[in-house]
């Protein structure tokens, strides 16, 4: 069956034989197959597999790219989590101080709004103790003086053109004070 | 196919379709000649610039189906070559990666319809193995040396025995590229023609012609199963005989 190759085989073969076994063919065959392997291996090895291979480590670069931006922006997200913290603590302290502050002028002022009170209370008393004082000693001189006069009436009728006005204060005097 | 006796029982001729005809004037087939098998390298070939060239045009980062199959294609056969023959494998990456898109697409291209399956060819599988073998021992003897022949001495082996296993290491050697073309070929061979067969059948039994019809659809099925996993199982016998080139004792 090597020596035919044309159609006419499969008529006078009543059993056909195997095309494969047709060694007539194979130099035709190893021949192109030789051409398209070479072809592909040119563009597969000049073309598509270097672009390919470029393709996927863009890819891993930039699936890794995005992993760092990622974990940057996190760990800005907490920087900016404790600044912020920390800006709140010092804001707090900050405001404690004011409050303290305030708190003590308000102490000084009250203080000395107390002790002006306390010293004007202390001049008004003194001077309401002296009027009371001039009180006493301007009621005391009277009483004195109406029981001279009563004392010296009273000497006068019981006996008169007896004593003098001297005897009688210093004997009124001398009562008053017992 | 069989048109001169159609109607008349049944007409099979099941390895028509392996024919190689020259599909430019009827002379005898000269290596040059534009034959079917031409034809449908060229289209695998074309098939292959569609997939991985344009396909893969636009590089994006977010890849379109095309760029994604064609990335896939060229992970799968990365990662093969890495685990079976390791990182020094890598080094025959295009030639590998060139051996498995030409089988798988020469295998798929081969179950259309009318198509023609240059795969099913002993002549073009034959040589895809001769020169894997020829790659693999020449590389082996390259890089190691005549230690490359520790190979066929079975050092874990008692010292009787080694001589004779390295008889039978050396005949599994050279059977290699034998079993290695004979494989793929048979496969894809066998399952076109029992298709045909089954079509025959269909063409001769009138109303009961689903039955077979129903056959062809069920190997069909199967016949896309085997072109996918031919094309895996001669790529990866590839990077088992490059790990024994490349790391020869046992």
């Amino acid at each position: 069956m090597a020596d035919t190759t044309t159609g006419t085989a499969n008529g006078a073969e009543s059993a056909p034989g195997m095309p494969q076994l047709d060694f007539s063919t194979f130099p035709n065959q190893i021949f192109w197959l030789f051409i398209t392997l070479v072809v592909l291996y040119l563009i597969l090895s000049r073309v598509a597999l270097p672009r390919i291979a470029t393709v996927l480590t863009e890819r891993q670069g930039a699936i890794q790219r995005d992993l760092d931006k990622a974990e940057e922006m996190k760990r800005a997200a907490v920087n900016a989590e404790n600044v912020y913290n920390l800006a709140l603590a010092e804001a707090r302290a900050h405001a404690g101080n004011i409050v303290n502050e305030a708190k003590s002028e308000i102490q000084k002022d009250l203080d000395k709004a107390i002790a002006k009170a306390d010293s004007e209370i202390a001049s008004k008393a003194a001077e309401s103790e002296k009027a009371i004082g001039e009180i006493r000693e301007s009621a005391i001189k009277s009483v004195q003086e109406v029981a001279n006069s009563t004392a010296a009436d009273i000497v006068k009728a019981m006996m008169p053109g007896t004593s003098d006005a001297k005897t009688i204060k210093a004997a009124v005097a001398a009562r008053m004070k017992g | 196919m069989a048109k001169e006796e159609a109607g008349n029982g049944f007409n099979i001729h099941p390895m028509d379709q392996f024919e190689i005809k020259s599909l430019f004037g009827d002379g005898p087939i000269h290596w040059y000649s534009f034959t079917n098998a031409t034809l449908w390298m060229g289209l695998a070939i074309l098939a292959v610039v569609l997939l991985l060239v344009v396909g893969t045009r636009k590089r994006a980062i977010i890849p379109t189906r095309m760029q994604s199959i064609a990335e896939m294609a060229y992970g799968f056969v990365y990662k093969m070559i890495e685990d079976v023959a390791g990182k020094e494998g890598l080094k025959f990456f295009p030639y590998i990666f060139t051996l498995f898109i030409f089988v798988l697409v020469s295998n798929f291209l081969g179950l259309l319809p009318m198509s023609f399956t240059t795969t099913s060819h002993i002549a073009v599988t034959a040589c895809l193995a001769m020169g894997v073998f020829l790659t693999v021992t020449i590389y082996g003897f390259y890089k190691n040396g005549m230690k490359f022949l520790g190979l066929f001495w079975v050092s874990s082996a008692p010292l009787a025995l080694r001589p004779i296993l390295a008889i039978i290491e050396l005949i599994s050697y050279f059977v290699r590229p034998v079993s290695h073309s004979i494989r793929l070929a048979g496969n894809v061979m066998a399952g076109h023609a029992v298709i045909k067969v089954f079509a025959g059948f269909a063409g001769a039994l009138g109303i009961w012609a689903a039955l077979p019809i129903i056959s062809i659809t069920a190997v069909y099925g199967l016949e896309v199963l085997v072109a996918g996993i031919q094309a895996y199982v001669f790529t990866i016998l590839t990077c088992v005989y490059l790990n024994d080139a490349l790391h020869p004792s046992h």
